[in-house]
């Protein structure tokens, strides 16, 4: 089924986009206090509380061919995002970013800083702690958000919608499929089937996350 | 190895703590005490770099730390100074031994054969392999003290590092400290709440009070003093009854009587159960106030073994509204040794200033025991 390989491949790709991302902007809010921490906190949790049709559509406005973002990019790189496949992946991975930054977020905020300092007169530098230390035992956190970030965007209907359209064999992911298939009459059997296999993926992606992050924890037990 | 000196003038804001204070410390033990929130733990973050927020000027021999003045902060992992923590802080997802190579590892000095040393003198061997919430506190701490000193530190901080051990623990973990602050010649500052320990490890003790230097000096000199007495008898966790801290010798074994016999300098001496030190050892004895009686006329007659000659300096008020009666004794040394008696017994005895007395000396501990 194309639409299936369509939306594993937009949200795989989407949300390993976010990954570094998700885990830098996670490690400043929970340990920097600047300026406009408030504000980027805020920012990052837009996705999540505004209506995905707007997000798509600011999306549209930034993204699309004659928006600041995109035209710079179809300037430079010859990259257009909206109406294609790209497009719903930059979508999966905004959707599902205040996900990950959360969970990233508090995992790090329960790290013990401690642990840091102590790398630090140990030799490490900053970056070096926090790369052999706290990455480590916050790694159950980066799973649990990154499943949570992947399963959102398997779900994303409005914003994709709206930013990439609903291109059957481009970027028609298994919502926007079964969106179609409901629209025609007679065709509850297919939809039936659309609806079951997104129920068992999304279920696979919760059981996973919390099956690796039980092994984790099992493997860092005496952490906290 | 080096002989170079630390050398500190600070001035931080630490919410409602000010802190304002010099200090220079060679190469030895110097211990800082004081009252709970004077700022010890602070200090020693700011001179390791953890803590950046301070303004002043931090050296060591050559190596310029801190310069507010001039712009200059050395990262924490430049200043190549060893912490250890009040909490041992191993890494929880390594090895004991992937601990111990933490920071020779990034450092790349410690030689295999220091590896093995601090191995052996820390009793690490059998632990290598467990990870750290496998270990009892003692362990733990020890090998926090381990992978500290294989990361090559120029200059050794210490945060109450046996403050969470019980006692069975801290007599576990003594031995190793006083080995290495024997061994080690490199500057080691040693936050401490509890005055054995002081007295055992500290060549130099540095008292703050409210961020500021109250009083600093040999450990001896500076503990015996009547203000820093009371300023620590009010610490909690503190032994309300410091007693007297002298420093003697041995001067002679009576295997025949089973005693040694100490030398306090001025020609004064004490006898002790026998030890198994060489003579001319030096050992740091603590005479608790409790254990000292007074005598107003020759004593004889007694089980006491020590009696020591001197007169009254003075009479202070002790906790509890007991009297600490300090007598300078006679001899050369200009000794004192202060005795906690009742009141009542100052009155029958009529004891002030300048009387001739006897301080008859119940027992001695010694710092080593």
């Amino acid at each position: 089924m194309e639409a299936l390989s369509i939306s594993l491949k937009v949200g795989l790709i989407g949300t390993a986009l976010s990954l570094v991302p998700g885990i830098a902007i996670a490690w400043l809010i929970a340990r920097r206090r600047f300026p406009g921490r408030m504000l980027l906190d805020g920012l990052v949790h837009l996705p999540l509380v505004l209506p995905p049709v707007v997000t798509g559509y600011l999306l549209l406005l930034l993204f699309g061919r004659a928006g600041y973002i995109g035209a710079f990019l179809h300037a430079q790189f010859g990259l257009t995002l909206a109406f294609n496949w790209k497009g719903a992946a930059l979508v999966a991975a905004i959707t599902g970013f205040p996900l990950l930054v959360r969970a990233v977020r508090l995992s790090i905020e329960a790290a013990d800083e401690g642990l840091e300092a102590a790398a630090r007169t140990l030799g490490a530098s900053g970056f070096g702690a926090f790369v052999s230390v706290t990455l480590p035992l916050i790694m159950p956190g980066i799973i649990a958000g990154t499943l949570l970030a992947f399963a959102r965007a398997l779900g994303e209907f409005g914003a994709t919608i709206t930013f990439a359209a609903n291109i059957p064999g481009e970027t028609q992911t298994l919502p926007l499929l079964l969106y179609s298939v409901l629209q025609s009459p007679d065709s509850e059997a297919l939809g039936l089937r659309i609806v079951v296999l997104s129920l068992v993926l999304a279920a696979g992606a919760l059981f996973l996350s919390e099956w690796l992050s039980r092994v984790m924890q099992r493997r860092l037990r005496g952490a906290s | 190895m080096s002989g170079e000196i630390l050398q500190a003038d600070l001035r931080a804001r630490l919410g409602t703590l000010e802190l304002e204070l010099s200090l220079k410390a060679g190469n030895g033990t110097t211990a800082i005490v004081g009252p709970s929130g004077a700022g010890k733990t602070s200090l020693l973050r700011i001179i390791a770099g953890l803590h950046r927020q301070a303004e002043g000027r931090i050296s060591f021999g050559d190596h310029v730390f801190h310069d507010s003045a001039a712009g200059i902060f050395l990262k924490p992992e430049k200043r190549r100074i060893g912490y250890v923590f009040q909490e041992p802080r191993l890494f929880p997802h390594m090895s004991v031994a992937r601990n111990l190579d933490y920071g020779a590892r990034r450092r790349g000095i410690a030689s295999a054969g220091a590896r093995d040393e601090i191995i052996t003198l820390l009793g690490l061997a059998n632990l290598l392999e467990r990870l750290p919430h496998k270990l009892s506190g003692g362990e733990a701490q020890r090998v926090a003290m381990g992978r500290t000193l294989l990361s090559s530190p120029r200059l050794l901080l210490m945060d109450e590092p046996m403050a969470n051990l019980d006692l069975r623990r801290r007599r576990e973990i003594m031995p190793f400290l006083e080995m290495l602050h024997q061994r080690l010649s490199l500057p080691i500052l040693y936050v401490s709440h509890n005055l054995d320990e002081v007295i055992r490890l500290a060549d130099n003790v540095l008292v703050i009070d409210r961020g500021r230097v109250f009083a600093t000096g040999g450990t001896a000199q500076v503990l015996n003093r009547p203000d820093v007495q009371q300023l620590l008898a009010g610490t909690p966790g503190m032994d309300a009854d410091l007693g007297t801290i002298l420093d003697a010798s041995i001067s002679a074994h009576e295997p025949e009587k089973m005693i040694t016999r100490l030398s306090l300098g001025g020609g004064l001496e004490l006898r002790v159960p026998l030890r198994h030190e060489q003579p001319g050892t030096a050992l740091r004895l603590r005479l608790h106030a409790r254990d000292i009686a007074i005598a107003t006329q020759t004593p004889h007659g007694l089980s006491i073994r020590n009696s020591l000659p001197g007169r009254i300096d003075r009479i202070n008020v002790a906790p509890g509204g007991q009297r600490d009666v300090t007598i300078r004794l006679d001899g050369g040394g200009n000794i004192e040794i202060t005795a906690r008696v009742t009141q009542g017994a100052v009155d029958d005895l009529q004891l002030a200033r300048g009387h001739a007395v006897w301080a008859l000396v119940k027992s001695v501990a010694l710092a080593s025991d």
